[in-house]
């Protein structure tokens, strides 16, 4: 068989269709997402000297990543900032997700979730901005609790702290922790339940051995899916973490468009996406072994 | 009434999600330079300045012109990726289908800092076209995972039976897949919109010398005195979103009637 052959018989085959059709989006993906993340880590490697750029080979950016105590600070602090958002927007999302999912009427369902994502598309940076009045010494949230009597001096401890980006953020990942956990708890058999229930499990125990299990893929996917870009969150720290709450996304932005060293920011993202790399594959593997345990 | 506490509780949760966007009019209309209560009175002075600041109406159209094309771009490469998820099988599907989704979770300063890195090197100039490069890129998962559903929806009977009445594959996918999904495409259109309307990290590190919208916005809330009309602003564009997220719900919610499904809710 000669290969025009080969080729047409290809062609015809349901496989070589399904790639053909891939391959605009595979290729744009490829061109603009693996060759641009390959050449950040090729960049990490390397050095500049104001704007000359040198190419040989070193761990010099590693190096100094690793001893400088700013960017262990960053990256801890970042870590824990992003930790303490997904374990903030896990807890509230999961009521959410539950109630929409077990107690509201099937019709109205799409309407709920329509109104949770509302919120989620409208202007990023205007909502992040407003966080900062609502959270502010003269702010909403400070007026409305000082009018009410209910505090004698305004709160200080929530705007140009962590604290304030926590709230922020989980606040704009809502709809992404809600969503999966929503969608992992529409696939659970509402007979299994009631087996649960009939066979002397209480509400309480019936949602631990039964629900909560059968849930958890929908809870690590809301976690990952919350953790991993808050890492790389630039406007909530810049807008209304005050110097207290910078991260490392911030780091990055200056090293690239402030100290114009483009390798030392190319290291930290290298670091940054290895480190929630790691952390979330952690908390995979962890997660494994707890469902396992259960069963 | 089911749920009780429950109930309670998912009704403040959306209080805390509605909280900033409520607040935008309230500010926007009120008269005083300073964000803070109590206020003051009613003005439409902000919504006038709006209209008299010239950098503003630069940065709205730049941002219009990058979001049309990105939302045409996102939704093509996305036709392809989810036709070829839902209707074919070939060896390492999910890979590729999983590396194409990426977007969706990495942090977008790393796609940011990445392609102005090879930007820079290549030598290319910045521009409104580097943001629709960076926006298509994010845009692209988002327009699948729309897409996917209206794909898989499709009843494939239908296009068997076009194809044994004697159409081409192309006149069937113009004919009968296309009108089908076309609510799906709609969504897909006006939500890659909405994103690209929206989005600042990339716009920031990409843009050239002539500012998308957020970017605008951003060195806009440097300055006290600007701030009004800066809500002013954000009371338009919300208005804005809600209105094009509700048509694009209403797409879905009748591509999904019209092919028969059931409604399973939300856009992602």
């Amino acid at each position: 068989m000669s290969l025009a052959q080969k080729i047409g018989r290809m062609r015809r085959t349901d496989a070589a269709s399904g790639i053909l059709l891939v391959s605009p989006t595979a290729l744009y993906a490829l061109l603009l997402l693996a060759a641009p993340l390959a050449t950040i880590v090729v960049f990490s490697f390397w050095t500049q000297d104001y704007l000359t750029i040198d190419r040989s080979w070193t761990l010099a950016n590693y190096r100094v990543a690793v001893t400088e105590p700013i960017y262990g600070q960053l990256m801890l602090r970042s870590l824990w900032i992003s930790g303490s958002v997904t374990v903030a927007t896990v807890l509230l999302a999961f009521p959410i997700a539950y109630f929409v999912s077990f107690h509201v009427d099937p019709a109205r369902k799409s309407l709920w979730i329509f109104l949770i994502t509302i919120p989620f598309w409208t202007s990023y940076l205007i909502r992040v901005f407003l966080w900062k009045v609502i959270l502010g010494y003269n702010g909403v949230l400070n007026s409305t609790l000082l009018g009410l009597g209910i505090i004698d001096a305004p709160l200080t401890f929530i705007l140009y702290n962590a604290n304030a980006v926590v709230i922020t953020l989980a606040h704009a990942f809502a709809p992404f922790a809600i969503l999966p956990i929503f969608v992992a708890l529409e696939k659970i058999d509402r007979s299994l339940l009631e087996a649960s229930r009939d066979l002397g499990e209480n509400r309480v125990t019936t949602f631990l051995r039964v629900t909560l299990p059968l849930a958890m893929p929908g809870v690590v996917a809301a976690v990952l899916i919350v953790f991993i870009p808050t890492i790389g969150d630039y406007v909530t720290p810049r807008l209304v973490g005050g110097p207290e709450g910078l991260m490392i996304a911030n780091m990055i932005q200056t090293q690239f468009l402030k100290l114009n060293n483009a390798p030392m920011g190319a290291t930290l993202a290298v670091l940054a996406m290895l480190i929630v790399t790691v952390v979330s594959l952690v908390f995979v593997a962890l997660n494994r072994r707890f469902l396992r345990r259960q069963q | 009434m089911r749920g009780g506490w429950l109930k309670i509780y998912a009704l403040a949760y959306l209080v805390f999600l509605y909280a900033p966007i409520a607040l935008l009019p309230v500010f926007a209309f009120n008269d005083g330079t300073i964000i803070a209560f109590p206020l003051r009175g009613f003005t439409f002075q902000w919504f006038a300045e709006l209209g008299r600041i010239e950098a503003l109406h630069g940065a709205v159209l730049n941002s219009l012109m990058i979001a049309v094309t990105t939302a045409i771009l996102a939704t093509v490469l996305g036709i392809c990726a989810a036709r070829s998820a839902a209707r074919y099988d070939y060896p390492g599907k999910r890979g590729v289908m999983g590396f194409i989704m990426l977007p969706l979770v990495l942090p977008e300063i790393i796609v940011a800092v990445s392609l102005l890195v090879v930007l820079l090197q290549l030598g290319l100039s910045l521009g409104a076209w580097t943001v629709i490069l960076g926006h298509v890129l994010i845009c692209t998962p988002f327009s699948i995972a729309i897409l996917n559903s209206a794909f898989q929806n499709l009843d494939r009977s239908l296009e068997e039976a076009a194809v044994d009445l004697g159409e081409t594959p192309w006149s069937t996918f113009r004919l009968i897949t296309l009108p089908l999904v076309m609510p799906g495409i709609i969504s897909s259109l006006l939500i890659s919109f909405t994103i690209s309307l929206d989005e600042f990290i990339i716009a920031f590190f990409l843009t050239g010398t002539e500012p998308t919208l957020p970017v605008y916005l951003w060195g806009q809330l440097r300055f006290p005195q600007q701030i009004p009309v800066v809500m002013a602003l954000g009371t338009i564009l919300v208005a804005l979103s809600i209105i094009l997220l509700t048509t694009a719900e209403y797409f879905r919610r009748r591509g999904v009637a019209r092919a028969g499904g059931k409604d399973t809710g939300g856009f992602l």
